[in-house]
């Protein structure tokens, strides 16, 4: 089947398996941040934004996203490494398999909560899985970039 | 994950429901249960582009389109006031925001699954199921009902003022519920308890004794011992049926006390 679809801005026009996940099909377009970590659903790693919602691109056929917009990691550089930045500060990872989907979905949390607490951050990241951490020093980098998000706008 | 040859993107129910009447087509939820299974479909029927998403409040109920999302559900406002939060509450541990975003209403009440939180609230609030050609049906006829090729096309949650709380356990973060408790009041019905995940689907009972600002001890207590009486509980890896019993208890005395404030 044919889609027509926009990933990372750039307009694409492809024929594909019908029955062929998102997950792999952006990997076939090279957007390799796109990983596959589980296979129930749990792990949050594949996810990508489409139309800015965070999805699980594990369980997502890539047919449904005909006419719409998806973004993976490859298209939020800036954004990205900025957040990356406060990871690294604090230590918070080890492996760094897990990053791309937990960035992914911080974003996503950016936009979406105004100002969250502690329990809404813990509770909107509560899908993406980490093996290698207990989850503190991300908590902490988080915060120190929400603060700093915060001290931006009032400046 | 499951494979299909086709993929198809109805244009309206009808043609959605002519091409589910063949056995080795599929409807389209979210696709999160599907996506479990390795089964070989001729086609997948997609129903996102019948503006399903929906959720719509008039005078008398809340209409949830079949293909509204979890998440939808947890966030949407006018909902979670009108029925104090309990839509959020029954499904902010399922998974993860993206899992939500993914997981629909309509796949949730179809699969009639034990473990569903969202079938344990929504028998609670006394909904109903619309069925493309089998109309409108109480949800608990539906969940007692066998698995045909009909399409679940919306949930309807009727505004009977009803007072509602939602709790459940589980043994860790973003597992399945070990039990599932809803609990609701209004003045003509009564109290309605639901129980999920025993581990068994959920069902619902009727209770007519006190108010939503009045229950004493000993009547919490006969509702819960009329609870145990006639609703059987099991075991399974997540729990045996001695604590699902014990939890069930704690579980209402809980929501009970939640309504009265
Ligand atoms: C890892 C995992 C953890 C979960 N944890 C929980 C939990 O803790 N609590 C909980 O309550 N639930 C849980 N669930 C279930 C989940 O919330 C959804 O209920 C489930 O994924 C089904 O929704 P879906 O939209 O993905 O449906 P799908 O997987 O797309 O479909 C499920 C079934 O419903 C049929 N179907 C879908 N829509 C319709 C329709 N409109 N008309 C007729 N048939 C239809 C499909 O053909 C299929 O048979 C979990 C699921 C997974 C995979
Ligand atoms: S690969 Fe684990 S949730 Fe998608
Ligand atoms: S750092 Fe290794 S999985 Fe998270």
């Amino acid at each position: 089947m044919t889609i027509k679809f926009w990933l990372n801005g750039k307009q694409i026009e492809d024929i594909i398996p019908d029955d062929i996940l998102l997950l792999d099909y952006v990997r076939t377009k090279g957007c390799y941040s796109v990983k596959r970590g589980c296979e129930t659903a749990n792990c949050g790693l594949c996810t990508v934004l489409v139309e800015g919602k965070p999805v699980l691109s594990c369980s997502t056929l890539a047919a449904r996203v005909n006419g719409k917009h998806v973004t993976t990691l490859e298209g939020l550089q800036k954004e990205a490494e900025e957040f990356g930045a406060f990871l690294a500060d604090q230590g918070a990872e080890q492996c760094g398999f897990c990053n791309p989907g937990f960035i992914m979905n911080v974003l996503a949390m950016m936009k979406e909560l105004n100002d969250p607490t502690e329990e809404e951050i813990r509770e909107y990241l509560a899908g993406n899985l980490c093996r290698c951490s207990g989850f503190v020093g991300q908590e902490r980098a988080i915060q120190a970039y929400l603060a700093k998000k915060k001290e931006e706008v009032s400046e | 994950m499951f494979h299909a040859k086709n993929y198809v993107l109805a244009q309206n129910l009808e043609e959605a429901w002519q091409l589910n009447q063949k056995k080795t087509n599929k409807i389209l939820g979210g696709m999160a249960w599907m996506k479990m299974g390795k089964q070989n479909y001729q086609t997948v029927i997609d129903l996102s582009a019948l503006h399903l998403d929906q959720i719509e409040e008039n005078e008398d109920a809340f209409s949830i389109g079949c293909m509204v999302s979890l998440h939808d559900l947890e966030t949407n406002q006018q909902l979670n006031e009108y029925f104090q939060g309990a839509l959020k509450e029954c499904v902010r541990h399922i998974v993860g925001v993206q899992f939500r975003n993914c997981a629909t209403v309509g796949g949730s009440i179809y699969g009639r699954f034990g473990f569903s939180d969202v079938l344990t609230c929504f028998m609670a609030l006394d909904a109903k199921v619309e069925l493309y050609k089998g109309g409108i049906v109480s949800i608990s006829d539906f969940a007692s009902m066998p698995y045909d090729n009909d399409i679940l096309v919306r949930i309807i949650l009727p505004k009977k003022g009803k007072r509602i709380s939602y709790q459940s356990m589980r043994n860790t973060a973003t597992d399945f519920p070990v039990l599932a408790v809803a609990l609701s009041f209004d003045e003509q019905e009564g109290w309605l308890i639901s129980v999920g995940a025993r581990p068994g689907k959920a069902v619902v009972l009727c209770w007519q004794e006190g108010t939503s600002s009045e229950l004493s001890e000993v009547q919490i207590d006969n509702m819960t011992a009329y609870v145990l009486e006639n609703i059987s509980f099991g075991s399974n890896m997540r729990a045996k049926k001695e604590y699902r019993q014990h939890l069930c208890k704690v579980l209402i005395k809980r929501a009970v006390k939640e309504i009265l404030k």
